[in-house]
């Protein structure tokens, strides 16, 4: 998990903070539930690509990242997202393989399980929560992937992340 | 790997509980706010580029024509100022008569708003100025129109703000015309407040102007919350149910003021002969 030993940490980094960035991003109040998961999806990425690198501890550092970010619950995300590298370790040799547009529908399920604790915890702390933005959320997000996947992959390539 | 995630589950579990119980987690979180700033800046960008690009390549007939719309306001405002001096002025006199040294003014700062999205269920905004600037948990954030909300976190270079209409924010108010005190609640929809606990056949009707109490110490009194839209009784309901529509622009402002509370204004009347000429007031 240290980015300095081995080649290539800073272009995850790099692509940590462009999905942090996007997270922030000022949108459109009807579009806010459509917004991606974009730091769960780069998370999940990597997890599957090199999982030796980027795991549960990488996952709780973005989460508490998040948390502030949102204003949040501290540990809020965190939680959600170790959660998500834990399923997304033991399911990557499987969901490797897949063609694309079914790698698509484990990321729409990776988006539920990332969604269940963060409406849970906002829900026991008395806010009133859409749940529209339970399905929105991660059907955007599996439609992104087959497209974010590619550009990732690519950018794995080009400076050889290992 | 599985032991990784319980130890990351039961360190992420405490640290919520700590976090909403306690305030020992303040320092942790402006710390990681700083180390977000940029991203969050980053976020910034396109918004300022934008207001950069309407700046810099308006028109000179747009501007001579704002200019013009701005001398115009400017002394409409002058003139409303000048009888606002004078009623300042009043005010401390009959104050000073009474014996009660509450202050009408507070000091403000200016603060801009970084429009960065933040979680999509609860009304949060950050502003560009922090604790180095002097802000403190719990101020309160008013715009031209009225009250805003109030700090609830704050880093080096930047704080978080609760509008008053997130659905965990409960604001005392009062009814300007009646002085029935309130509690004016978030519903967590952009545009709506929600009074609570008013009782059938208190006399409160749509248009009424609802102000901030001062009471529970955190706002200061006779700051505009918002008016009354609409008052439903409805007789199998033990309380009436009021909406108010609130005054300040939540959703559209760029610009908001801190506000500083003056010594005094904490302070509530205590002493019961202040009463009287404070009603008559």
């Amino acid at each position: 998990m240290s980015f300095a030993r081995e080649h290539g940490g800073w272009v995850i980094l790099a692509s940590f903070v462009v999905a942090l960035i996007l997270t922030a991003l000022k949108l459109p109040e009807w579009a806010r539930i459509w917004r991606p998961g974009w730091v769960t999806l780069v998370l999940v990425y990597w997890c599957m690509a090199v999982p030796h690198r980027v795991g549960i501890v990488v996952a709780v550092a973005l989460g508490l990242g998040l948390d502030v970010m949102n204003g949040t619950l501290f540990g809020q995300h965190a939680l959600a997202l170790s959660i998500v590298a834990f399923t997304t370790h033991k399911l990557h040799r499987r969901v490797r393989v897949l063609p694309l547009w079914q790698q698509g529908v484990s990321i729409f399920l990776l988006m539920l399980v990332y969604q269940s604790p963060i409406l849970w915890i906002t829900g026991i702390q008395g806010t009133p929560v859409d749940v529209k933005a339970f399905w929105t959320m991660p059907l955007t997000s599996m439609l992104l992937w087959p497209w974010l996947f590619v550009v990732l992959r690519d950018m794995r390539r080009k400076y050889s992340v290992t | 790997m599985t032991l990784r995630l319980w130890v990351a589950v039961v360190l992420c579990i405490g640290l919520m509980m700590t976090d909403h119980r306690h305030q020992h987690l303040a320092d942790i979180r402006s710390a990681i706010a700083t180390v977000m700033y940029p991203v969050q800046r980053a976020a910034h960008l396109p918004v300022e580029i934008y207001a950069w690009a309407q700046e810099n390549l308006a028109s000179r007939s747009d501007l001579i024509k704002i200019n013009a719309e701005l001398r115009r306001n400017e002394l409409l405002v002058e003139a409303r100022l000048e009888k606002y001096r004078e009623l300042q002025a009043e005010n401390r006199r009959l104050r000073r008569l009474l014996d009660s040294s509450t202050k009408v003014d507070d000091r403000v700062l200016i603060a801009e708003l970084l429009s960065v999205d933040m979680d999509p269920f609860s009304r949060r905004i950050l502003l560009n100025k922090g604790s180095s600037d002097g802000v403190v948990d719990g101020q309160s954030l008013i715009d031209a129109n009225g009250i805003m909300g109030q700090i609830v976190h704050t880093s080096a270079a930047t704080s978080t703000a609760l509008l008053i209409t997130d659905p965990s924010h409960a604001l005392p108010a009062q009814v300007n015309r009646t002085g029935l005190r309130c509690i004016a609640v978030g519903t967590g929809s952009a545009d709506t407040l929600e009074l609570k606990h008013i009782p059938l056949n208190e006399d409160v009707r749509a248009g009424d102007l609802i102000v901030t109490s001062g009471l529970g110490g955190r706002f200061q009194p006779g700051y505009p919350v918002g008016r009354v839209l609409s008052v439903e009784r409805d007789s199998a309901q033990s309380f009436a149910k009021v909406r108010v529509k609130p005054a300040a622009a939540l959703e559209r402002n760029r610009e908001v003021l801190l506000v500083w509370p003056g010594d005094d204004n904490r302070r509530l009347p205590a002493r019961p002969e202040d009463k009287k000429p404070k009603a008559a007031l």
